[in-house]
């Protein structure tokens, strides 16, 4: 394999792949989103909701290749708990990253695992992959009324 | 026995395939269902046209224009030929997506022409009494544009389906019936590979008067094709997969269906005479040729075509048979390896559909492009046909007069190695 495929192919994408984290759709989802890749029929689902300390809950369903599949696993392991303005910070970072062609220097602390999907960004067919949970999370979380920008509002 | 093809020196004809990819690797193309690469007697043809002769077609009294003129009407009659057909039954469009939704349009511009009293074909005319068959095998551009027609006209759509094996369950023929007005058929599956008896199914079509469509996108480029023969009354092809320049499309059409069809796009070139309220059109085929057509994709086609009538089509078909007998039969001894289509070498082309236990079609194909071999993923534009068989996508070699077996070896080396780094293996 070149370099360029195994930085592609991070083993913390390949674990979370195999053994994907906390998968499963949320019970009482406040917003649920079915996303679809139409180029490769990758799928994801995510059910969000805030409990009442205003911490996120998410859940998520899906088949597909393994950077879409290892994205919604890394996605919803960094988000489960997370405050909303964590949430923001993290969407706003890996949607930065994967527009980056491969120049971003993430920050660990923001995306946790999710910095594994650095390499991605070089390659323009797979960005739709690993953005497609985030994608999901996004509508999910409009149909929920977690919105970003209110909350900041209020907060700052 | 047609004559071997001399596939390195077929392979001096291509400039793309002496580069590399993906840093030094050399390009093996394994993707020619998605598009063939082009000749240098192509690229060399258009040029030309765009260097001496360039100028609007059918208009324009200077000498360019006459030149431009002949030279496009020269790749027609080239065309005819090479389909075993009359150039008067030729029409240009953009693509062999735009000749089925010329087809399909057929019948939606004519049924609602008939309901503000136009007089129309009544075979044209739909209604939710009628029925609009297809296969399960279907290009989405043999199937949206059907359905389409049938969200207009309150038409039935009906498929026949698909067996285990890939091949259409002719069991279901009976789908088409009395209530039919058009049958629209894909002649080899560019998933599956399988080609269709579309013999049977066109006289099936005709037993109750249907009109008989047949995509032949995938066949065209790889076998010989007489295509009045097939018994259809419309045929339609790409340009990009012969050898040819994108943007280029036909439509062969039975001259007595072509002459009932009302027109498609409208506009400049198509017409006989024009009012302020109303005009009359040309005949078939500039009738469907509305505005200055693609002349220059025209020519190289038209170049295309020759290239392939030096090669031989018989040694093509030959050629791409032998390939493809070689490239099951080292997919089959592979572990973990499905094939999705016709597993032997019977009535079926060179592209072949599988996939890999553990590993998705996307990752498989990305080891291999690591490699410098060019396969598709994903659905392949049939998504019905991989829910079918089960499967969210597949993956995808397709060979044409550049490949031999080497290409196939490197192919299956590339999926071994890709079982090896997500651990199936």
């Amino acid at each position: 394999m070149s370099g360029n495929v195994e930085a592609l192919y991070q083993e913390i994408i390949l674990d979370h792949y195999k053994y994907p984290r906390g998968k499963g759709l949320i019970a009482d989802a406040a917003g649920e989103s079915f996303q679809v890749n139409p180029t490769c029929g990758d799928e994801v689902t995510v059910s969000v909701k805030l409990d009442d300390h205003g911490h996120l809950h998410v859940g998520y369903e899906g088949q597909g290749c393994s950077i879409s599949q290892a994205s919604a696993s890394v996605m919803s392991e960094l988000l489960e708990e997370a405050s909303v303005a964590d949430v923001a910070r993290a969407e706003r970072a890996f949607l930065e990253m994967m527009h980056s062609k491969g120049a971003a220097e993430p920050d660990e602390d923001v995306l946790g695992d999710g910095v594994a999907f650095a390499g991605v960004s070089k390659y323009p067919a797979r960005i739709k992959c690993a953005l497609l949970p985030w994608m999901a999370l996004q509508d999910a979380r409009h149909k929920a009324g977690i919105e970003f920008d209110k909350v900041e509002k209020t907060e700052g | 026995m047609a004559p071997a093809l001399d596939v390195q020196r077929v392979r001096k004809d291509f400039p793309i395939l002496a580069r590399t990819v993906r840093g030094d690797k050399p390009l093996v193309y394994l993707d020619s269902a998605a598009t063939s690469q082009k000749p240098v007697a192509v690229l060399d043809a258009e040029r030309e046209f765009y260097e001496t002769s360039n100028a609007a077609v059918h208009r324009g009294a200077h000498q360019l224009a006459e030149e431009a003129t002949d030279a496009y009407e020269g790749a027609r009659a080239a065309i005819a030929r090479f389909v075993g057909a009359s150039p008067s039954d030729i029409v240009f469009t953009k693509n062999a997506t735009e000749g089925l939704n010329l087809a399909a349009y057929a019948f939606s511009n004519a049924t609602a022409k008939a309901q503000h009293g136009s007089r129309v074909d009544p075979r044209f005319i739909l209604g939710p009494q009628d029925s609009v068959v297809v296969t399960e095998m279907e290009h989405h551009a043999n199937l949206i544009p059907w359905q389409e027609l049938c969200a207009k006209t309150g038409a039935q759509l009906r498929w026949i389906g698909v067996t285990d094996e890939g091949y259409l369950n002719l069991d279901e023929l009976d789908v088409i019936d009395e209530t039919t007005k058009v049958v629209s058929v894909v002649h080899q599956s560019n998933i599956l590979g399988t080609i269709n008896p579309v013999d049977l199914l066109m006289a099936r079509a005709h037993e109750f008067g249907a009109v008989g469509v047949v995509d032949a996108c995938q066949s065209i480029p790889h076998m010989p094709v007489d295509v009045p023969a097939l018994g259809a009354d419309l045929v339609t092809w790409s340009g990009h997969k012969m050898l040819g320049p994108t943007g280029i499309g036909l439509v062969w059409g039975n001259q007595e269906v072509l002459e009932a069809m009302p027109p498609f796009l409208t506009g400049g070139s198509m017409i006989e005479t024009v009012y302020m309220d109303h005009s009359t059109f040309a005949p078939p085929p500039q009738r469907f040729e509305a505005g200055v057509p693609m002349v220059a994709q025209a020519v190289g086609l038209g170049a295309a075509v020759r290239y392939l009538e030096d090669v031989g089509m018989d040694t093509v078909a030959q050629h791409e048979h032998d390939i493809t007998g070689y490239a099951l039969d080292r997919l089959e001894q592979l572990p973990g390896v499905r094939i999705i289509g016709p597993a032997s070498n019977v009535s079926r082309g060179s592209a072949i559909s599988f996939v890999v236990d553990g590993i998705h079609p996307h990752d498989v194909g990305q080891i291999l492009d690591d490699r410098g071999v060019a396969v598709r993923v994903g659905h392949h534009c049939a998504w019905p046909t991989c829910r079918r068989f089960n499967v969210p996508a597949t993956t995808r070699l397709s060979t044409y007069i550049y490949n031999d077996n080497s290409d196939i070896d490197a192919a299956v080396e590339g999926i071994v190695a890709a079982q090896e780094f997500f651990g199936v293996a």
